[in-house]
């Protein structure tokens, strides 16, 4: 029978399990929008600016376990998506943007809102296509699909011209997908597996160092029996945390730039390192070639690519994280590396990291550590980028897989709001606190008014500290204290929230921190509170730029409260 | 650069934009390109590529691997270190002049090359060979003076048995009498 365009495109993404769009209409899509009153069953949540679509659709893949879908327009309505798709490209998020073209005589000619949105996305897209004709659309968001979601998943641009969208075709929905090219190697090559296990069996000061690959593979048990079965300690990167239990004995947190001191010193010290679908970014590697100086390094990555790139490797396993570990894990003898372990802790004691400076003012880490207290750990937390992600990553123990959603590779500050409307919107049942900065917060602020016309009951902690915090820091620290274009002036956020009909409260008080959050975890709806904290308080631990992460700069405590264990 | 060049030959899939694909990561990675030469081949759906580069092995390596991450790039190798012909064409419009003829055409047949269109004042050498060749043929023809030319890039193909960059169709016999593919080898690191 013969369908629309605009049909065999809603159809096909049912086939593929699509629930929900996070889009914006215009002039080439009213063709599709007129379409979708015929399929209720896929949600279309209208965002207020199109690089909110593609956030939340990011938000949504990176916890629903499917790709997300967000859909824009021609021209601007499509460039709008792009930081979007830049982002979901950095951290392996499987999103499938959708964006309409002007008709097909009209393309090349710069047209009114015409863009060429496939040349844009070319370096930040997995894959992009440009149809040409109703009969290919299911066949290539089947491909899109498929490429999204398997090998190193990343996002999957369609451009589909207006005048295809109306154009009628036959509906042939492939069963499978014809991509000769496409092969990603799924399980590690053996006599690999056999000498990243000799060289741990034979490791003195063993160390795994997990990233989001555990998580994009659902590693949680393997990662678990490997550092268990063989007693060895485990960091992981930003986007790794929530792939190992932070309460656990073996945990030592996060390394990097913003790492644990002691997270760090153990990537100095190790023997072996066991790097797990992470892929050695600079701000977890710190300077590369004093990078775990005393170590032989075994890489687990689906991505052959990423391999060797940053760093040296002794023994290269090319795979599916889950796959290569359960592989792995057989041939791991146990051992129980008491002195590495007791050594790691001592430092640990000295060097604690983290720590709250005892002080009647608000301080960020206190504000996210009584968010962990009152959720127990059981929430998802979204974050932007800068101090409070930061303070986010440190200072809640992520208990829960998957627990941390962040912008890591692309750094996007306004990530965080619309980001958490996604994940919201495919975990409706659980806990969503997103925690945004005062300068991340203004960047995307307009889908409040998504939030609260959808009812997407998002808890949002505002780290007001009136500063871009962390560019603050470096001018602090490295340009002697000269502030230029940092110090930001707000709104009255709780008055803004109200004038959307959201429910806030402000904080300035420390006192009033555990009260507050109690409110807004009860509140039916989302909720939005702004805290008022200390304006100048620091991340740290911190290394320098261009330093090893070895040596990082740690805070100066004469007193502490409130030691991890 | 000081590095060496380097011939990568690629089948791709023969669709629009594919070119563009993977000029952009060389691009990104800030790859000169020496030269660039892409025809079809035997099988309908598919182009060959022969991109020749001049940089370090390492950083040619890790190009190679992010242009086998393409959808479109059905298969990737690097054959400079492998035994095989190298070939490029020039198309050479080479002033003349009644005096200066013989000596040209004598120069061609020496060169093996072809004399393909003659017109008073000039004349079209069609030339094939290795880079060498063509460039020392260049440097003779330099004194009569060049009016024009365009040169083909390489195009390479490795000697002997079953190429490695044969993906498809090919016989199971064949296949098995290949050395079996060894997916990630330390040796490429």
């Amino acid at each position: 029978m013969k369908k629309t365009g605009a049909e065999i495109l809603c159809e096909s993404l049912i086939k593929e399990g699509v629930e929900v769009i996070f889009g914006f209409p215009g002039g080439v899509l009213l063709p599709l929008y007129d379409a979708f009153p015929k399929y209720p069953q896929l949600r279309h949540i209208l965002v207020r600016h199109e690089q909110g679509a593609a956030h939340a659709a990011d938000g949504y893949a990176r916890v629903a376990g499917k790709p997300g879908v967000c859909l824009a327009t021609s021209g601007p309505g499509a460039t709008n998506l792009v930081t979007g798709i830049a982002n979901a490209c950095l951290d392996s998020s499987p999103v499938i943007a959708i964006t309409g073209q002007v008709a097909k005589p009209f393309i090349g000619k710069d047209a009114f809102q015409e863009v060429d949105i496939t040349g844009i996305t070319l370096p930040i897209t997995k894959h992009n296509y440009s149809v040409r004709s109703a009969a290919d659309i299911a066949r290539v968001v089947k491909e899109s699909f498929l490429i999204a979601k398997t090998g190193r998943p990343g996002p999957v641009l369609i451009d589909i011209p207006r005048d295809v969208f109306t154009e009628s075709a036959e509906a042939r929905h492939p069963d499978k997908v014809n991509l000769p090219s496409y092969k990603p190697v799924l399980y590690g090559h053996p006599t690999q597996i056999r000498r990243a296990a000799e060289l741990i069996n034979g490791a003195k000061k063993p160390l795994v160092i997990a990233g989001r690959g555990v998580i994009v593979s659902e590693a949680y048990q393997e990662i678990k029996e490997l550092a268990e079965k063989a007693q060895i300690p485990l960091v992981t990167t930003l986007l790794g945390i929530g792939c190992f239990p932070e309460t656990h004995v073996l945990s030592y947190g996060m390394i990097g730039m913003h790492g644990m001191a002691y997270a760090n010193t153990a990537v100095d010290q190790a023997d072996v390192v066991v790097a797990v679908g992470m892929r050695f970014d600079d701000r977890a590697t710190g300077k590369v070639s004093s990078f775990a100086p005393r170590a032989s390094i075994i890489h687990i990555d689906i991505d052959p690519a990423e391999i060797g790139k940053n760093v040296r490797v002794d023994v290269p396993i090319v795979g599916d994280v889950k796959n290569v570990l359960q592989a792995l894990n057989k041939q791991i003898t146990p051992a129980d590396h008491v002195d590495w372990l007791r050594d790691l802790d001592e430092y640990r004691r000295c060097h604690p990291s983290m720590d709250i400076r005892e002080t009647d003012k608000l301080l960020p880490q206190y504000v996210i550590r009584q968010i962990f207290e009152a959720t127990h750990g059981e929430a998802r937390i979204v974050t932007g980028v800068g101090q409070h992600q930061m303070w986010s990553a440190q200072h809640f123990y992520y208990v829960k897989p998957n627990s941390l959603i962040s912008s890591g590779g692309l750094g996007t500050m306004g990530f965080e709001l619309p980001a958490s409307m996604g994940v919201k919107v495919a975990c409706p049942d659980e806990t969503v606190w997103c925690i945004a900065g005062d300068g991340g917060f203004q960047m995307t602020l307009q889908e409040l008014a998504t939030i609260a016309c959808e009812k997407i009951a998002v808890k949002v902690a505002i780290i007001n500290n009136g500063f871009l915090g962390m560019v603050r820091q470096w001018q602090e620290l490295f340009y002697g204290k000269r502030y230029v274009a940092t110090p930001l002036y707000g709104p009255d956020f709780v008055k803004l929230v109200d004038a959307y009909g959201i429910s806030g409260l402000r904080v300035s008080d420390k006192k009033q921190v555990p009260a507050a959050i109690q409110k807004a975890m009860a509140h039916d709806g989302p909720f939005v509170i702004d805290f008022q904290v200390d304006p100048e308080e620091n991340v740290f631990p911190m290394v320098p730029p261009g330093a090893s992460i070895a040596e990082c700069i740690e805070m100066p405590r004469p007193e502490t409260v409130d030691s991890r264990r | 650069m000081n590095g060496l060049y380097h011939t990568l030959v690629a089948l791709v899939e023969d669709r629009p934009g594919v070119l563009n694909r993977v000029s952009s990561v060389l691009r990104r990675r800030d790859f000169n390109i020496e030269s660039i030469a892409v025809g079809r081949t035997d099988q309908p759906e598919l182009s060959r590529m022969t991109i020749v580069v001049n940089a370090e092995s390492a950083n040619v390596e890790q190009v190679r691997k992010q242009l086998a991450k393409l959808i479109d790039v059905v298969k990737i190798i690097d054959i400079t270190g492998e035994s095989k012909v190298e070939r490029e064409l020039a198309l050479i419009k080479v002033r003349t002049s009644p005096a200066t003829r013989g000596e040209i055409i004598h120069i061609v047949n020496i060169f093996r090359a072809n004399i393909v269109d003659v017109a008073p004042d000039s004349m079209i050498v069609e030339v094939t060979g290795d880079e060498d060749k063509i460039t020392s043929l260049l440097a003779l023809f330099q004194g009569f003076g060049i009016k024009e030319m365009a040169r083909t890039g390489r195009i390479a193909i490795t000697r002997g048995g079953i190429g490695p960059l044969v993906v498809e169709e090919e016989p199971k016999v064949v296949r098995q009498a290949r050395k079996p593919p060894v997916p990630e080898s330390p040796a490429n690191w």
